[in-house]
């Protein structure tokens, strides 16, 4: 009894939880090794590497790659970077500093379909757009950003909403830092940056170590702002590997190519989660 | 001079956060804007505010029956995952074994799994089963891809219940099931409530399944509001109405209760 209640408290999570990882992956690994298109029902023919192969050496691939790891360096690197300036910013005591603070952390929740449209039509639109209003206001021309920079213009509005979630976690973070020893470093004759860089920057490398670890993870799957604004376009310059997959999937139904390009982003994603789940876990105890 | 420095200080985070801000204030000032002030150009910072496009919103583009599948999709699966995960955290929080530890990694781990690596065989057993664009699907997927965050962090509140009040109640005779009821429950309401807000904000602005799985029978306001994506036409101020609708509710949660859900998200990594 004494042993059997907390392994029955457990199962129902346990057991839904490693169906809902073995599952999809079983079946991934077997599409991933048959010929398989949703259009054409019937005969599943044995493939071999047929699919990687195709996956592979599909010209969008190598794009995708670059395009993914563009994107998430892009992002990564802004928001840490004015995420920890914005913290500083924030961090000591002036007047509405509560109600900045609530406004800055408002974009991480808006949901990525409303984040996406709101940039895409009214911020960037080419002709009535606010950033082509304040163009014409200094006199140069308006930039049409989601066709000329369609991959830049995706970093923007990712970044836009990762930035709040950078900066609260450096300004919890910031709340922790020794008062005292600032204080004693400025009686020391410490200026400004060398409190920043001896002080302050080694005290937040375990929370950017985080943010980054954690934007890692979610940056690798974006999908709705892409799939709402340019479609991956023009040609593939704002196509990412969930993206690619994606299409592959469900535009061109093709199951197997997909499901070899899916074992590719679990690797992927596997190789980002190593290092953030054993930094986690050393935090366990 | 100190002054002047806290001046600059003030002035220097309110022009920053207002520039970051401003796209969301820009849309809640065109969702009270009528299609052609939307357009204008210069654009109208001053206009007499007007509801047409709410009304307008909630009549042609079956705005109840979308906001209605986010809220079931959220709640449902918010109170399935509580219902799911709450047992287990409690079990691994109180009945400590050598294995808790690896078990709780594992389950980060499925996390960790990208949604667009089991995109096909879901979407393919969706439609196997004739679950494409029903509810109950979107509520599985959102439920299970919640679950290991829920865990993990009904896990880390429970933990914090002090031992010494369980074994006094186990000295007083309760059970296990008054053990939870009386005493690990009314402790146990805050991080309960979190956890279930956080879920609430992840499911409610959920898009990759959404969008992927579901259409106009079962879309939530995160499909609905893709659908103005269309270049054709410019329906701006009907677009704002609607993202308003849609993101209002859960940015008040989210301003609430920033600081639980944050430390949710980052699987009590940051303290």
């Amino acid at each position: 009894m004494k042993r059997l209640l907390p392994r029955a408290l457990m199962a129902p999570a346990v057991v839904t939880l490693f169906l809902w990882m073995i599952v999809p992956l079983l079946m991934t690994l077997y599409f991933s090794a048959v010929h398989y298109n949703l259009m054409q029902p019937g005969e599943k023919t044995f493939a071999g590497f047929e699919n990687f192969e195709y996956f592979f050496t599909d010209p969008d691939f190598g794009a995708s790659v670059w395009n993914t790891i563009v994107l998430l360096g892009s992002v990564i690197v802004i928001t840490v970077v004015l995420g920890t300036a914005l913290a500083l910013l924030v961090n000591d005591p002036f007047p509405g500093r509560g109600i900045v603070r609530v406004l800055l952390i408002s974009p991480f929740f808006v949901m990525p379909t409303a984040n996406a449209l709101l940039w895409k039509h009214m911020m960037m639109n080419p002709v009535y757009g606010v950033l082509a209003q304040v163009a014409i206001f200094f006199g140069t021309t308006p930039v049409d950003w989601l066709t000329d920079h369609p991959l830049f213009s995706i970093i923007l509005m990712v970044a836009w909403q990762w930035l709040p979630f950078a900066c609260l976690i450096f300004i919890t973070s910031l709340q922790s830092l020794d008062r005292d020893q600032m204080e004693a470093a400025g009686m020391d004759g410490a200026n400004a940056f060398q409190k920043f860089w001896f002080l302050t920057l080694p005290h937040l490398a375990r929370p950017i170590a985080v943010v980054v670890m954690i934007e890692l993870i979610f940056l690798l799957s974006v999908f709705a702002e892409i799939f709402t604004t340019t479609g991956g376009g023009p040609g593939n310059d704002s196509t990412n590997v969930a993206f690619l997959i994606f299409k592959q999937a469900l535009m061109n139904f093709d199951v197997g190519v997909a499901s070899a390009g899916a074992l590719f982003a679990v690797v992927l994603a596997n190789i980002a989660a190593a290092f953030l789940i054993r930094m986690i876990g050393k935090n366990l105890d | 001079m100190k002054h002047i420095a806290l001046i600059i200080r003030t002035l220097a985070a309110w022009i920053v956060t207002l520039l970051i801000v401003f796209p969301l204030i820009w849309l809640v000032l065109t969702a009270f804007k009528t299609e052609q002030q939307a357009i204008a150009i210069p654009p109208q910072l001053f206009f007499t505010p007007t509801l047409a496009s709410f009304a307008e919103v909630n009549l042609r583009s079956d705005y109840l029956l979308f906001a209605r599948n986010s809220v079931i999709t959220s709640f449902v699966s918010t109170i399935l995952g509580l219902a799911i995960a709450a047992p287990a955290a409690y079990s691994m929080a109180f009945f400590r074994s050598p294995a808790t530890r690896d078990i709780l990694m594992w389950m980060l781990s499925t996390k960790m799994m990208p949604a667009v690596g089991a995109l096909v065989p879901i979407y393919v057993m969706a439609q196997t089963a004739g679950m494409l664009d029903t509810l109950p699907a979107l509520i599985i997927v959102f439920t299970l891809s919640n679950l290991p965050i829920m865990v993990w962090m009904l896990y880390s509140g429970f933990k914090d219940i002090p031992s010494d009040i369980l074994e006094a109640a186990r000295m007083d005779g309760a059970n296990v099931w008054g053990e939870f009821r009386h005493v690990i429950r009314p402790l146990a309401m805050g991080t309960l409530a979190s956890t279930g807000l956080l879920c609430l904000v992840l499911s409610w602005n959920e898009a990759f399944w959404a969008l992927n799985l579901s259409s106009a029978k079962a879309g939530t306001l995160a499909t609905l509001i893709a659908s103005y994506s269309s270049p054709e036409g410019l329906f701006w101020a009907k677009l704002s109405a609607a993202s308003l609708m849609a993101i209002a509710p859960i940015v008040v949660v989210g301003w609430f209760s920033q600081k639980q859900l944050i430390q949710g998200l980052t699987f009590g990594a940051v303290k």
